[in-house]
C-alpha cells in the first residue's frame, strides 16, 4: 500500500500526486516511469515521474484524466492508498553534457521534460525548454522550469495564443533552428502526432533526436509484447528497450494506429463510471 | 474391455454449459468414485509410474492410501515430493509420463493419476485436512528466490521445510508465474493456486511483489543480502513471428492475450478495469498448451475460434485433456495450415489471414514429421483478433542485468549439471529459465534439485 500524500488539482484535467515509495524514490531516474495499480479490479497504469523525494521516500506524478482510471485516481484524496507502485521501470535517460539540448514537451508530457531538463543542465548543457498547451488555463510547471530546473530558457506556446507563443512547440523549435543556433540534441515527450513532426523536423537538419513514446503498455516488464513499436525496422518493447528511442527510426504512423486499440474499450468503461459516480466530478 | 480395465470416469461440466463462463471444466472425483479407481491399480513390483515422474512421487503409495480410504496419509505422501499436488493433478501431461508406463495400460486404461492426485489435494483442501507442516531446526543463511512460478515456490518450500529463511522476489503483483497470468481459470482456478500458495506462507517464506530483479532491484543487492540465490524467472518473453501485419490491431501475443484475461480478468470488464477488444473470429496460431488456452478462452469471450497448425493434431504437443476438451467445446482445428501474413484495413485493424496448406516430411530428428508449405495454395480467411502462440523465451531483463551470470544464445541460464549453480557463485537457476518453455513438473524438479544443491553449498 502507498498513501497518497500530497494531491493538487493544478487545473480542469491535470492533477498532481505526490505518494509514499521509498524503493522508487531511492532508485528512479529522469525518463523512466512507474505502473500503478489502485485497487484489486484496477489495471496496470504507466505514469511518469515529476518529481521526487529520496528523504521522503516520495515520489510524485501529473497525470491527465482521460480513461475511467485516471478518472477514478483523481478521485482519491490525500490520505488515500494506493495498492501497488512499482518502478522504476524502463530505461533512464543518457544525461551527460552534451552541448546545447532543447527539451519539448506536448501537454502532460511537459512534467516529465522537468526532470529531464533539470539533470541535463546540471550535467552542463545549455538547455532550452519548450512547453505546449492547448489554451492558457491548462499550462502547468512553469515556474518549477524556470526556478528549479534553472533552464536557460523556456518558451511557451498555446494553440489559440491565449498564453505565450501562440501555435505549436515545432514553430519555435522551427526558428531556434533557422536562428541559426547550434542544437547538439532534441528531446520530445508528448502525444505522437507531435514527436513525428519534430522528428521530421529534426531529421533533415542531422540533430539527434530521443523520444519518449506513449505505448500501450499491460505488465511493463517484457512479457506482453503490448507496446511492440518499430525502430530502425526492428521490433522493440517501449517497456523496457525504452519508452525512449531515437526518433528519426520510429515508425511513428504504426504507433499512432496500435494507441487507439482499446479506444473503444476506455470510452464504455469511461461512461459507465461517470453514469455510476453521477458525473459529480467532471 | 471388461470393467475393471476401463477407468473410472471423471464427473465433467457439458461442453454447452461451461463454454459459457470461466469455471472448472472436470469436477473431479468423489471419495467413493476415487477409491474404486484407486483399487483398479494392480500394485505391480516394479511400479514404473514412479520413474516416470520427473518428481518421483511414490504414486503405488498414495493410490493404495486412497484405495483404503486413507486420505490424510495419502496427502502425506503427496506433499513429500510435491508442494501444489492440486496443480500438478490438474496441468501435468500424466499420459507422457507415470501414466504413460502403468502396467495396467497393458490390459486397459491406466490407472488415472492425475485425477487421483487433485482428488487428494482439493479432498484436503475442502476438509481442512492439512496441518502445520514441520519445519527442521531454524537455520540462519538467507536464500532469495528469483520468480513466483512452480519452480521456485517448490525451491522455497523445500528450503524453508528445511529451515532456511526464505524470500522470493517476483515481479508481477500476484504469485504463481504461468500459473497465475497463463493458465486460464476453467482449467487452473484461482482460489486453488491461493491455496496451495498459503502453504508457503505457514512455511515462513517471506514473498515481496512488484520486485523486478535486473529493473528495480539489481542481482548483487540480493547477492549482499543473501547467502544463496535460485533464479526461477521462467521463459515469459513472447516470440513473434516476424511477418508482415504482426503490428495490426487485434493481432496479440498468447502472453498479452492470456495475460489480460487471467491475471487482469479482462472477461469481467469493465467491472474490472483492463480490456481486451471485442472478437467475432478467432485464430489462434500454434497448438500446444498454451495454444489450445487462447482458444478455449476466445470461445468464452462469445468468438468463434479457430488453430492454425502446420502440422496434424495429433502432432499436437497439447495435453491430450486439452485437444479434447478444445474440440467438445467447437474450436475448430485447421490442421496442415501455415499463416504466412496478416491483412489490414485503413484504420490498422486486422482482417485477414493469408494461409498456405502444408504437407507432412518424414520425421526429422524430433521425432515430428516437418510441415513443407505448398507454393499455390495461398488464400486468406477473414479473421478481426489472432492470437501468436508458438512459445515463449526468457526474459532479458533478469539476463542482460545480472553480472557473471553466462546464458545461451536464446537466452537460456547456462547451469552446472551437476551443482545446478550459474556461472556466477552462489547463484542457481532452473525451470523454464534453464530449459525454455517446459512443463511445471519439470520446472518443479528442478526446483527440487537445486534446493539439494543450495543445502549441499551452505553446509
Ligand atoms: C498458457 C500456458 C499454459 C501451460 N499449460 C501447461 C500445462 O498444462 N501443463 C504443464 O505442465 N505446463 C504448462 N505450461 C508450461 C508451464 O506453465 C511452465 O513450464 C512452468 O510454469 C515453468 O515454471 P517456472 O517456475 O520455471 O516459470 P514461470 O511459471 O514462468 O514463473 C516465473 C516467474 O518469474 C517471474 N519473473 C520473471 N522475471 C523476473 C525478474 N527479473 N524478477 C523477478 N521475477 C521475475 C515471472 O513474473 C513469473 O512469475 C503452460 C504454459 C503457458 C504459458
Amino acid at each position: 500500500m502507498h498513501k497518497i500524500t500530497e494531491k493538487e488539482r493544478m487545473n480542469e484535467e491535470m492533477t498532481r500526486i505526490e505518494v509514499e515509495a521509498p524503493l522508487v524514490a531511492k532508485k528512479i531516474k529522469p525518463g523512466q516511469f512507474i505502473v500503478i495499480r489502485m485497487h484489486e479490479k484496477g489495471e496496470r497504469i504507466p505514469l511518469t515521474l515529476y518529481k521526487k523525494d529520496e528523504e521522503e521516500g516520495t515520489i510524485q506524478m501529473i497525470f491527465q484524466k482521460v480513461g475511467k482510471s485516471t478518472h477514478e485516481l483523481d478521485t482519491y484524496e490525500e490520505g488515500d492508498e494506493i495498492l501497488d507502485v512499482v518502478g522504476p521501470m524502463g530505461t533512464a535517460a543518457e544525461i551527460k553534457d552534451y552541448g546545447t539540448v532543447v527539451c519539448i514537451g506536448g501537454g502532460v508530457g511537459t512534467p516529465e521534460v522537468f526532470p529531464l531538463a533539470k539533470a541535463l543542465k546540471e550535467a552542463g548543457n545549455e538547455v532550452i525548454v519548450v512547453s505546449g498547451f492547448r489554451t492558457k488555463d491548462l499550462v502547468i510547471c512553469e515556474p518549477e522550469i524556470e526556478q528549479d530546473a534553472c533552464v536557460d530558457e523556456l518558451h511557451i506556446t498555446t494553440d489559440d495564443g491565449s498564453y505565450g507563443r501562440e501555435g505549436f512547440t515545432s514553430h519555435v523549435l522551427e526558428e531556434l533552428i533557422e536562428s541559426d543556433k547550434e542544437i547538439d540534441l532534441v528531446h520530445a515527450v508528448g502525444p505522437p502526432i507531435m514527436m513525428k513532426v519534430i522528428a521530421d523536423i529534426t531529421e533533415p537538419h542531422d540533430i539527434p533526436t530521443r523520444v519518449s513514446l506513449n505505448s500501450i503498455m499491460l505488465d511493463a516488464t517484457g512479457m506482453c509484447g503490448s507496446c511492440r513499436v518499430e525502430v530502425g525496422g526492428d521490433m522493440k518493447l517501449a517497456c523496457v528497450d525504452g519508452p525512449e528511442f531515437d526518433a528519426h527510426e520510429v515508425n511513428f504512423e504504426e504507433l499512432m494506429q496500435r494507441i487507439t486499440m482499446f479506444e473503444e474499450k476506455e470510452e464504455e468503461a469511461l461512461e459507465r463510471w461517470k453514469e455510476e459516480h453521477g458525473g459529480c466530478c467532471q | 474391455m471388461s470393467p475393471e480395465e476401463e477407468r473410472i470416469k471423471v464427473p465433467e461440466r457439458s461442453p454447452e454449459e461451461r463454454v459459457n463462463d470461466f469455471h472448472e471444466v472436470p469436477l473431479g472425483y468423489t471419495p467413493e468414485q476415487a477409491m474404486e479407481e484407486a483399487q483398479r491399480c494392480l500394485e505391480c513390483a516394479k511400479s514404473p509410474c514412479i520413474g516416470g515422474c520427473p518428481v518421483e512421487i511414490d504414486i503405488p503409495k498414495f493410490v493404495k492410501q486412497i484405495a483404503d480410504g486413507e486420505f490424510q496419509e495419502a496427502l502425506e505422501t503427496l506433499k513429500e515430493f510435491n508442494c501444489i499436488p492440486a496443480i500438478t493433478g490438474r496441468v501435468c501431461p500424466q499420459e507422457e509420463q507415470c501414466e504413460e508406463v502403468c502396467v495396467m495400460g497393458n490390459v486397459g486404461d491406466p490407472i488415472n493419476i492425475g485425477k487421483l492426485e487433485r482428488f487428494v489435494a482439493d479432498y484436503a483442501r475442502e476438509n481442512d485436512l492439512e496441518e502445520t507442516p514441520e519445519i527442521e531446526e531454524t537455520k540462519e543463511e538467507r536464500v532469495a528466490i528469483v520468480g513466483s512460478g512452480p519452480s521456485g515456490v517448490t525451491c522455497a518450500a523445500m528450503l524453508a521445510q528445511n529451515g532456511y529463511q526464505v524470500t522470493i522476489f517476483e515481479a508481477l503483483h500476484e504469485p504463481g508465474g504461468v500459473l497465475k497470468y497463463g493458465i486460464p481459470e476453467f482449467r487452473l482456478p484461482n482460489d486453488v493456486i491461493d491455496h496451495e500458495l498459503e502453504y508457503l506462507d505457514e512455511l515462513g517464506v517471506e514473498m515481496r511483489m512488484n520486485r523486478i530483479v535486473g529493473q528495480n532491484i539489481e542481482l548483487k543487492e540480493l547477492k549482499d543480502e543473501h547467502d544463496a540465490i535460485y533464479v526461477a524467472t521462467g521463459a515469459g518473453s513472447p516470440r513473434f513471428l516476424g511477418f508482415e501485419g504482426e503490428d495490426l490491431k487485434g493481432v496479440y501475443s498468447a502472453n498479452e492475450f492470456l495475460t489480460r484475461i487471467n491475471l487482469m480478468k479482462a472477461y469481467k470488464f469493465p467491472e474490472y478495469d483492463t480490456p481486451i477488444t471485442d472478437m467475432e473470429k478467432v485464430g489462434v496460431i500454434g497448438a500446444g498448451n498454451v495454444a489450445m488456452d487462447a482458444a478455449r478462452s476466445a470461445l468464452r469471450m462469445g468468438a468463434e475460434s479457430h488453430i492454425l497448425y502446420r502440422r496434424t493434431t495429433e502432432w499436437s504437443p497439447a495435453r491430450d485433456e486439452e485437444v479434447e476438451h478444445a474440440k467438445q467445446e467447437g474450436v475448430q482445428f485447421d490442421t496442415l495450415c501455415n499463416p504466412k501474413k496478416f491483412k489490414g484495413d485503413e484504420d490498422g485493424w486486422l482482417e485477414e489471414i493469408v494461409l498456405y496448406e502444408c504437407e507432412l516430411e518424414e520425421p526429422g530428428e524430433d521425432g515430428r514429421p516437418s510441415p513443407t508449405v505448398l507454393e499455390d495454395t495461398e488464400h486468406s480467411e477473414e479473421f478481426d483478433t489472432a492470437v501468436i502462440a508458438i512459445g515463449q523465451q526468457p526474459n532479458k531483463v533478469f539476463y542482460e542485468n545480472a553480472e557473471g551470470v553466462d546464458v545461451k544464445e536464446w537466452g537460456g541460464i547456462i547451469i552446472d549439471e551437476d551443482t545446478r549453480m550459474t556461472t556466477e557463485e552462489g547463484v542457481f537457476a532452473g525451470g523454464d529459465a534453464v530449459s525454455g518453455a517446459a512443463t511445471v513438473i519439470l520446472a518443479m524438479g528442478d526446483g527440487r534439485e537445486a534446493a539439494k544443491s543450495i543445502m549441499e553449498y551452505l553446509e
